[in-house]
Parts: C-alpha cells; structure tokens; sequence
C-alpha cells in the first residue's frame, strides 16, 4: 500500500546527469535549433580565436618585415571574423529564444495536464507552494541550463580542449603545462558537484515551503485577522526565510570558493609559460610573437574556465530541478479511467459490500462493507454524524477517491471500469465548501459544461440559477460576466453554496449527489431551493448528505452511516420511530424544543 | 445581457472585476514608476557602508586582474632582452613574481568579495520577502478580496526570484565589469593616446544601443511580470480546487486556459528575449570593428615606429578586455530590467495602505466588558450601493445577540465591521466608548474574536491549528478547549489524535471536524466579544447541541453576536434582532417576539418548528 502513495513533498528523490538526461525528449522537437545554437557557438569559438591569430599575422608579418601592404587585408579579414561573429551570436539568441521558450511551455504544459490527472489523495499531500514552485521556478531552472548553460558547458569545454591543441601544436613544451592545469581543475569540479547538487536541493525545496507559506497567508488571510495573528504567521514566515537564508548562504561559501580557484589555476599557468616561454624565446625555442599569441590564447582561457563555475552551478541546479520535476511527473495516476461507456445510463448506483482506508493510512478503514442500491430516480439521504465517512463515500461515485474493498456500480459496470470522463458526465457533485474561480460567474456556473463540446444556453443558466435560487449573481455589478472567485465581490456562505448547486444542476448529471449542500442556507431560503430541487430530483439519481430533516425530507429513502457502516436503511418517520440513534441525529433534542416553545 | 463582443476587455471566462481598469494601465505603462528605484534605494540603505567597502576590494581585485596583462607585456619587452644579451634571468623573475603576487592579491579579493556580496545579496532577499509578507499581512481583507491569493503568492516568488537572479548574477557582473571597463580605459589611454582615442570612439555607440535596450526592455519586462503572475493565479486555483476541478471534468477546459495564458507568457518573455538577441550582437559588432581598426591603425603606429611591438601587444590584449565587460554589463542590464519590472510591482503593494489603518494616537481600551455600539453606521461595498444605510445599535457587555435575516440583509456586514475587517462609510462603532479606529490592532483583535463559516485550517496538527487562537497555550488548554466542546473525542479518534496532521487545507477532515476546530480556536482566544457568523451551519444535530451547551457556559459574562439561520442558535440569545436590508426590524427577546405572534421572527420560528417534525 505504502507504494500507492506516490513520493513525499518532504523526501528529496536523488538528482543527477540522468535527470537531465530524462527530459532530453523535451529537446528533440528543437533538435535542429540545438544543433544551430551549439554550431553557431562553437563558430563564435573559432572567430575569436581566428581575431588574435591575425593579430599575430600583423605583429611577425608587416610589423616584423617593415611590409605595410598586407595589413589592409588582414585588417579586413579581422573585420569580416568580427562581422561573422555577431551575425553568429544573433543567430544563436534568436533560435534559442523561441527554442527554449517554446520548450519551457511544453513541460509546463505536461506538468500542469499530468498535475490535474492526479488524484485527491496526491494533491491533499503536496501543498500548491510545492507545486507552484516546480511549475515556475524549476522550470525556469531547466530553460536557463537547457538554453544557456549546455551550450556553453560544450562550448567552454571544446574551446578549452581546442586552445590546448593549438598550444600544444605552436610550442609543446609549454602546451604540456598548460594541458595539465586541467587534472586540479577536474578534480575541484568533481568534488564541487557532489556537495553543490545537495544544497541546491534543499534550497529549492525551501524555497517550496515559502511558497507555501506564502500561500497560506495569502488564503487564510481571513482567519488570520479575525484572531489577529499577522504577527504570528509572519515570525513563522520569517523563520523560513532566515532558513532559506542561511541555506542559501551555505552555497554562496562554497561556490565563492570554487570560483576563486577556477579564475586562480589558469593565472598560475600565465605565470609559468611567462617565465618558461620568455627563457625559450632568449633561446630561440620560439619567435616573440609566437609567444605573445600563446599568452593571448592563453588569457583566453581564463574566461571560459572560470565561467565553468557558474555553469557547473546551473546545470546542478537544472538537474535537482529536473529531479523534483519528474518525482512529480513520475507519480502514475492511481485513479485511471477504464473504456466503458453506458451508451443510455439510467443512474443506477449500487454499492456493494464497499470498504474505503485513505491510501495514508490503509489499515483504518473509513467505510466498512457499505451495501446501498440507488434505483434510477430514487433519491436517498445519507444521514451520520460528523466524521462518520459521508463525504467519503460520496467521494467514491465520481472516483474522487477509489474504494479498497468490494465495488460500486452504476449501471451494472464497476465504476473503475468506466471511462472517467463519462463517469464524471454522469455524476455532478455539489460540494459542501464550494470552490470558486477568479472567473466570471458564468464560467464557474458552467464548470461542468465544456463550451466547446456541449456549451449551456442561456435559458439553461437560467433554470438553474432559478432551482437554486442564485438570482442574486444577475444582481453583480456586470451580471453573469462580473469576476467571482475567492472572496471577491463579498459573497457570502449561503451564495457561493447555491452557485455551487447550480452548478451541479447544469452539468445534467443522471446521479447528482449534494453534499450538504443547504447547510449554510436560511430557513426561508432553504425551503425554496428544496421545492426547485424536487423536480430535478425526480429526474435523476440523488444521494443527498443531510444534517437536517428538512433535507431529509427530499429523499425517498434514509441511509444511517453509523462508524463507517450503513446501520439502517427506511423512510424518515419509520427510522425517526424506532432507531435511536436517527433520533438523536436529526430531530433537536425535546430540551431545546421545550426552551423554545416555552 | 452582455454578450461575448460587447464585452469590455480581456478573455471571457475571466469575467469583469473592479480594477481591470488599473491592470491595463500599468501594463501598457512604458516607463517605471520610479518605485523600484526608490525601493532599491531603501533597501539598499542600510548597505551602503557595506558597498562601498567591497568597490573596494572590487577596486584591488581589478587592479591585480589588469595588471596581469600588463605585466605580461612587461615580461616580454624587459625579459627577454636581458636573457638573449646576457643569460640574465633577473628581470624576468621579477616580472613572474610579481604576476604571481598578482594572482595571490586577485584570487584573495575575489573570494573576499564573492562571501561579501553574496552576504549582503542574501540579507537583501530576506529583509524584501519579510516586508512584502508583513505588507501583505497588514493590508485589509478588502485588498485582499480584488487582489487574490494567487497573485500575493506571484508577487512572493516569482518577483522576488527575479531580484535573487539579478543579485546572484547581475551585482557580481556588474561592480567587476564596470570596474573592468573604466580601469581598461584608462589603461588604454596610459599605453598609447592615439589609439585610445580611436578606440573610445565606440564609446557613443554603446551607449545609444543600451539606451535604445534599456527603453525596449523596461516595457517587455513589465508585461512578462503581470503574464507570469496570471498564469501563477491560474495555476494555484486549479491545484487549490483540484476536487472541484475533477469532480466537474474542467481538466479539458482548464488546460485550454492554461495553455492560453501560458502562451502569452511565452509570447511576452519572447519579446524580451529577442530585443536581448539583438542587443548583444550589436555590443559585439561594436567591439570587434573597434579592435580591427585598432590594429589595423596600431600596425600603421608600429610600422611607423610610435609604439613597440609589445605595447600593440598589450593594447590589443587590453582591448579585448574592455568589450568582453560590456557584455556582462548587458547580461546585468538584461537581468536588471526583469528585476526592476519586479521591484515595480512589488513597490506598487508597498505603497498600498491598508483602508483600515493603525490608529496614529491609540486609545487605550478601559476595562468595560465588552459594550458594542453602533452610531449611524453606514457602509457599502460598491459606492452606489449601501448594505448598511444607517445602523444604531447598543449590545451591553455580556449580552448575546442573535442576528437573524434573510440573506443579504447585512448581517455577515456589520460582523465583518465588528472585526475591522472594513470600516464603516459613514458613523462610528465603539467598543467600550473607543471607537474601533482608535484602537491597535492587538487591542481589538484580541478583545473581539470572529469565527466564520469559512473554516481555513493551516498546515501543521490539529493541536497547532487550535492554538492558533492563543500561541502560547499549553496542551491542556488546547484540550481543555476541545473538550468545552465536544470535539475531545472526535479528535482523539483522529489517526494520531492531536498530532494529526490537517494535510493541505484540512482536505482529510469533514467540513463539520473543521468547523469545531476552528470553534476550539475561537475558544481558546478567549476574547471579550465573540462574534459567530453561522459559526455552526455544518454541524451535525447532535454536535450543534453540544456546541450550543458550551456556548452557555462560555459566553457567560463575554458579549456574542451570532449570525444564524438555524434557530436552534437563537435559543441561547438573549436577544434577537432581525434585520431587512440593512435596518433592524425587530428586536426583543425571543420570548418577546415569538410571542408577539406575528412579524418575521414569529414567522421563521413557526416553520422552524415545522421543519424539526
């Protein structure tokens, strides 16, 4: 079971070259602008090698021989390097732009369709901080390594190795110094990564929980100032940060010094062919301007070594971004459709013998051996109290969640059997806590219609508006175009319940289920939504969570879930007369009534 | 009704809010407001000391770096004459010691500088996410309700990471490359006037290519920034709703949106990007024409005798170095722009004050237990609309009140003006004869505590979530809070009891363990005036009673106002008022009004009854 839990937001999954290597797919759409850019970079490699080759062309030709004719051309030639360089360096900017922009798009495109894919039980464990900050900031990560630092990891490493070849090729006795500086450098690299991929980590996953943090202010703003604990919230908020601080520090410290070095080694190598290179040209080993272009090769090295830090640093950081980005990616979806379709359902629903764990904790079973049949049409009232599992087992019909145990049907077919898509046609949940978009009312009415494939008219917002007595969303400042969402436009609990109703109503479900959907409704109001709802009813399958009898009274039949089982199954009057425990739960207690009626 | 075409602005599904206006103005805004500069300078304030000690070592650091070269051509020009004349080692031994001393005094600088700046880029970070999360903090929920959550969480990561990326990359870059730049120039002016000159001819071109990349950039940053932040509060809803975004099969149409808006932010950081794919070859071709004029002009000087082999050399060597700064400077230039586009948007919410504001003389808050008093309240949350037209209203310390009304009455207002979640338009309410303005924030918060319907819980344990109300409470009292209510039980049921964690928002509890959770907060902040607004509504019967019998107990000597709809609450009341469009319209005791036999109160009683049979 342990497995179906997919990874834990808290458990740093291994990073590596072959969690770069993994997304390479990524990249084979844009091989050819890959191919581009590393051409073209490699190019501009070679041109600002050619310009001070030339230089020394000037210096032991013309100038050596007193000869001013070639200079013209050689001139010219520096400027057509110079030319061809920059159109290079266009030409690699540009296609990298839209490469890797376009490239970025796509992972967090796969990211955010494979995110919507996974079911309650992964998202009820990774706060939306943690996501979000793999959805932007690793994926930025990713682009910068992809589009900038790969190609000059290669670049750097190529025209290091080229520059060696030259200088072994122009005088090898000082080319051997030169080529050997690389054994520190590799060896400093080397242990750099290992200790640099574990901070990187641990940053970014900080980073994550301030997110979240972030997030948490941000949504229980609140509840934060109803008890006014601003204070509280942003020590707590501060605390992460100095964390993020501290672990952020940890890598300044280590890069600093790996930085140093990597600018230290190549000038130690001046130093040394100054001295050997002069005593060769006193000799007359080698010409002046041979050495004056080996010490300009030379020099030119120190940039792409020393840049090799920073690039070390970002493909480190790509690669723990990639790490965290494929935990994510790699998480199967544990509730996956089946290919069965009910070409005409009817909305019958059964559950039989169901028994549901939370994947979290599979030895605590939620729902024991539930046996309830749903006939088309009939509506039933699933009463318990509170944390007796009614919301999960209402949870089970649209496959929020999957039963452990036994199956539920609808139609004859096991619901795991049906394609999810359709299933979730069939079965329309309004929910108790409704959840709003930062949209208009009209998209958030018709969140289960989709306006491509089966767009709701007008007259069709209207009924249902009218059935749940919304009314009050054409009364919005814009109407039906006016942004809801959150706590925009002050609507209060009552009026985001019966948007969430109908919107259950217009998704023209054969089993609708109402998760106590009435209860933050008054007593006037209730009483109308309940009479609109009854013809709805009527048409379809209801399940239907009630803490009142009023709601009650909208069921043909009552289920008592009772610790997790269905203890009683009748009408509301014949469990009212004999279970006592219905009693207790739905009629107020004699006291109260008596205190009232007094 | 409004059509799709008649529609003023923007994509349809995102509908039309209040400050659409505002958003279309700042983002076709081509300049800056000034605000990040201001703000840099703030935050940089402090640091100031601190900066100018490290352009001091960034001053040695270059001077060593430079004189590498320098010292090179030295070598060459006044070491190897002596050892082909005379075998003598000398000179040139002390032009590699002193290289050498160089790269000892570099490397030390350099490290010296990277701990540094990278200290004070850190700190930096931290005192920005610290105000921007103590700004958000103290803004009014009606800020917050136009503002949403998603684009607060924008503005605290992916803002703050566009200043991390040009403190990390850009600040480093930028002291040494312009260090680098202004050392070279000056050195090449040293080594020969002539071809400095022509050399710096460049210069003017540089600058109008920045300036025209400084202008073209500002703008694209802007419009990326407010992209990102759409596709941020995109994407955080849809995780937030996933169970109402599964449950009603949006993914096909959530996606499309996605895709939309992460297109457009594609589109926008494409502009960006390719203005910098033409600004940096631009620098480039600048720099490389410079340096075939110079030499083919500096072989003219050689030729000519003017200058000697070893200082073309170095002039040369020089001249590269001068240019490769300058594409630094544009990496900076380039990162500065995106991060200046964040600290915009981020001085946009620091300037923000919030509409219910601290009290700039407080009045200290007597000991009167508790009195409400609403004088001609007035309040609307659209200027044209009042949903309080002009309340009078006196609770008496230790009074509770029950509020009952239709919906949309105003009753849910006037708790939101009882906490200072607004203020009211018009009139004053007072608790204890201070009006609420007058009062801090810890003063008011906690003497008047309100739980909702809306029963947020944090990340963290059901013990945590409880001792949200009071922070330093101790287990006992946290227990003992559950215990008034009848929620010991239930939690110890829990799989590890107190300790359990609620999981992302509270997604594993029910909405009525969620409730009596957040009612065990609200108890444990043990304030003087406890406001419930349909603090119950997802209660079970036999929860509720229980709840209602603590309720006895504890609002004994507390003032409460509670907002119901079920009339189960009321019973506890020992007044009632009943409010119409903003008005009371009746109130007495329940007793009182029940037994009137008729008006509203009677009327909802009457089918209360009937819906307990």
């Amino acid at each position: 079971m342990a497995t179906d839990l997919g990874p834990d937001p808290d458990v740093a999954p291994p990073a590596g070259v072959h969690s770069i290597w993994r997304i390479r797919g990524y990249l084979r759409p844009h091989l050819l602008s890959v191919v581009t850019m590393l051409v073209t970079s490699l190019a501009v490699v070679g041109t600002s090698i050619a310009i001070p080759l030339v230089t020394k062309a000037v210096i032991d030709g013309p100038i050596a021989d007193g000869e001013l004719a070639p200079v013209l051309p050689l001139g010219l030639l520096a400027l057509a390097f110079g030319l061809v360089e920059a159109v290079l360096i266009w030409l690699r900017r540009w296609v990298q732009s839209t490469a890797v922009l376009a490239m970025e798009n796509t992972m967090r495109h796969d990211l955010y369709r494979h995110l919507q894919a996974l079911p309650m039980s992964f998202h009820s464990r990774w706060p939306a901080g943690q996501l979000l900050s793999r959805a932007i900031q690793d994926l930025s990560s990713i682009r910068r390594f992809l589009g900038f630092g790969l190609i000059f990891l290669v670049v750097n490493v190529v025209q290091v190795i080229t520059v060696c070849a030259v200088l072994l090729a122009m005088y090898w006795p000082l080319g051997l110094v030169v080529a050997a500086t690389a054994v520190p450098i590799i060896w400093l690299c080397a242990r750099f990564e290992k200790r640099y991929v574990v901070m990187s980590r641990r940053v970014q996953d900080k980073q994550g929980d301030l997110a979240t943090l972030s997030e948490e202010g941000a949504i229980g703003i609140r509840v934060i100032k109803a008890f006014g604990r601003s204070e509280h919230v942003a020590a707590q908020y501060e605390t992460g940060a100095r964390e993020l601080h501290e672990l952020s520090m940890d890598k300044v410290r280590l890069s600093s010094r790996f930085w140093t070095f990597l600018e230290v080694i190549p000038n130690l190598a001046v130093c040394v062919v100054l001295l050997l290179g002069a005593i060769g040209v006193g000799q007359g080993a080698l010409t002046p301007g041979e050495l004056v272009a080996f010490l300009t090769l030379l020099l030119s090295l120190v940039w792409p070594v020393s840049a090799l830090g920073v690039i070390l640093a970002m493909a480190q950081e790509a690669m723990s971004a990639a790490a965290r980005i494929l935990e994510v990616l790699d998480t199967e979806p544990a509730i996956v459709g089946g290919t069965v379709t009910i070409p005409e359902p009817r909305g019958h629903l059964r559950f039989e013998h169901v028994d549901f764990a939370f994947p979290d904790a599979p030895d605590e079973l939620v729902l024991r051996d539930i046996v309830l049949d749903l006939r088309p049409g009939e509506t039933v009232a699933l009463v318990g109290a509170t944390g007796s599992g009614k919301t999960a087992l209402t949870s089970l019909v649209p496959r929020l969640q999957d039963v452990t145990g036994g199956r539920v049907t609808l139609d004859g077919v096991d619901v795991r059997d049906l394609d999810l898509h359709h299933l979730r046609s069939l079965v329309a949940t309004a929910f108790e806590e409704p959840t709003l978009f930062s949209m208009s009312a009209r998209e958030n009415l018709t969140l289960g219609r989709s306006p491509a494939v089966d767009p709701a008219s007008d007259a069709e917002v209207e009924e249902a508006l009218d059935v749940a007595q919304a009314g009050f969303v054409r009364d919005l400042p814009w109407g039906l175009d006016t942004r809801i969402g959150e706590q925009g436009m002050a609507l209060s609990g009552g009026q985001r319940q019966r948007l969430a109703l109908a919107r259950a109503v217009l998704a023209r479900p054969q089993v609708l289920v109402l998760d106590d959907t009435l209860s933050a409704l008054d007593v006037h109001t209730e009483k109308l939504v309940e009479d609109a709802l009854r013809s709805v009813l009527s048409a379809t399958t209801g399940l239907v969570v009630a803490h009142r009898a009023s709601t009650v009274l909208l069921a043909d039949r009552v289920a008592l879930l009772q610790d997790g089982t269905i203890t009683h199954v009748g009408d509301h009057s014949e469990l009212l007369a004999t279970v006592p425990a219905y009693r207790e739960l739905l009629s107020a207690d004699a006291e109260l009534r008596e205190a009232v009626s007094a | 009704m409004t059509t799709t075409q008649e529609r003023p602005l923007d994509k349809s599904w995102r509908g039309v809010g209040k400050n659409d206006a505002d958003e279309i103005h700042t983002a076709d805004r081509v300049t800056f407001t000034g605000g990040s500069r201001q703000l840099l300078d703030e935050i940089l304030r402090p640091y100031k000391r601190a900066i100018w000690l490290l352009v001091g070592v960034v001053v040695v650091e270059n001077v060593a770096r430079l004189a590498i070269p320098y010292l090179v051509s030295v070598g060459i020009d006044s070491g190897i004459p002596p050892i082909r004349e005379r075998d003598d080692l000398g000179p040139l031994l002390t032009v590699v010691a002193l290289v050498l001393g160089a790269t000892v005094v570099q490397a030390l600088t350099r490290q010296l500088f990277l701990l540094r700046s990278g200290r004070i880029g850190q700190d930096l970070l931290y005192q920005l996410r610290r105000r921007v999360f103590r700004h958000f903090q103290r803004l009014s929920p009606a800020f917050h309700d136009d503002y949403t959550s998603g684009r607060v969480i924008s503005r605290q990561t992916s803002d703050i990471d566009a200043i991390y990326e040009m403190l990390e990359t850009g600040f480093d870059g930028l002291v040494t490359a312009f260090l680098t730049l202004v050392g070279t120039a000056v050195i090449l002016m040293f080594l020969d006037v002539k071809l400095g000159l022509v050399a710096l001819v460049s210069g003017p071109f540089l600058f109008w290519v920045t300036a025209w990349f400084r202008r073209s950039s500002a703008k694209a940053y802007r419009v990326s920034r407010e992209k990102v932040a759409l596709l941020i509060v995109h994407f955080v809803e849809t995780m937030g709703g996933i169970r109402a975004v599964q449950a009603f099969r949006r993914e096909p149409r959530d996606l499309e949106i996605f895709d939309e808006l992460n297109d457009d932010n594609r589109k926008a950081n494409l502009v960006a990007f390719r203005l910098v794919a033409w600004f940096m070859p631009g620098i480039k071709l600048i720099g490389n024409v410079t340096i075939a004029v110079t030499l083919v002009y500096g072989a003219y000087l050689a030729h000519d005798g003017e200058i000697t082999v070893g200082v073309l050399a170095a002039f040369l060597l020089y001249l590269r170095r001068f240019f490769e700064p300058m594409m630094e400077i544009s990496q900076f230039l380039n990162t500065f722009q995106s991060a200046s586009a964040a600290l915009d948007k981020l001085a946009d919410v620091l300037r923000e004050e919030p509409t219910v504001p601290e009290p700039t003389v407080p009045v200290p808050l007597g000991a009167g237990g508790g009195t409400l008093t609403f004088d001609h309240v007035r309040f609307g949350y659209l200027d044209d609309r009042d949903v309080l037209p002009g309340l009078d209203l006196t609770v008496p310390a230790g009074q509770t009140v029950a509020l009952v009304g239709t919906t949309g009455a105003g009753k849910t207002t006037l708790a939101k003006l009882c906490t200072r979640f607004y203020d009211p338009t018009g009139g004053r309410i007072l608790l204890d004869g201070v009006d609420l303005r007058d009062l801090t924030s810890d003063d008011l918060r906690s003497s008047v505590v309100m739980v909702t319907q809306e029963n947020y819980l944090f990340t963290g344990s059901v013990a945590d979530n409880i001792r949200f109300g009071r922070p330093g409470a101790s287990q006992a009292d946290v227990e003992a809070a559950a215990r008034a209510l009848g929620a010991h039980d239930l939690i110890m049921a829990l799989p590890q009891g107190y300790d359990t964690q609620v999981a992302n928002r509270g997604g594993r509890l029910s909405a009525g363990q969620r409730q009596l959770i957040a009612f065990a907060r609200a108890f444990l902040a043990d304030p003087a005036v406890l406001i419930l607004d349909e603090a119950t509504s997802s209660l079970d019967v036999p929860s509720e009673r229980l709840v209602q019998r603590a309720l006895r107990t504890v609002l004994a000597g507390r003032t409460a106002v509670i907002i119901a709809h079920r009339l189960s609450t009321v019973e506890i009341a020992d007044r009632v008022l009943v409010m119409a469009h903003g008005e009371i319209v009746e109130d007495g005791t329940p007793d009182e009004l029940v037994g009137s036999g008729q008006g509203h109160f009677s009327d909802l009683h009457q089918a209360w009854l009937e819906s307990l049979a």
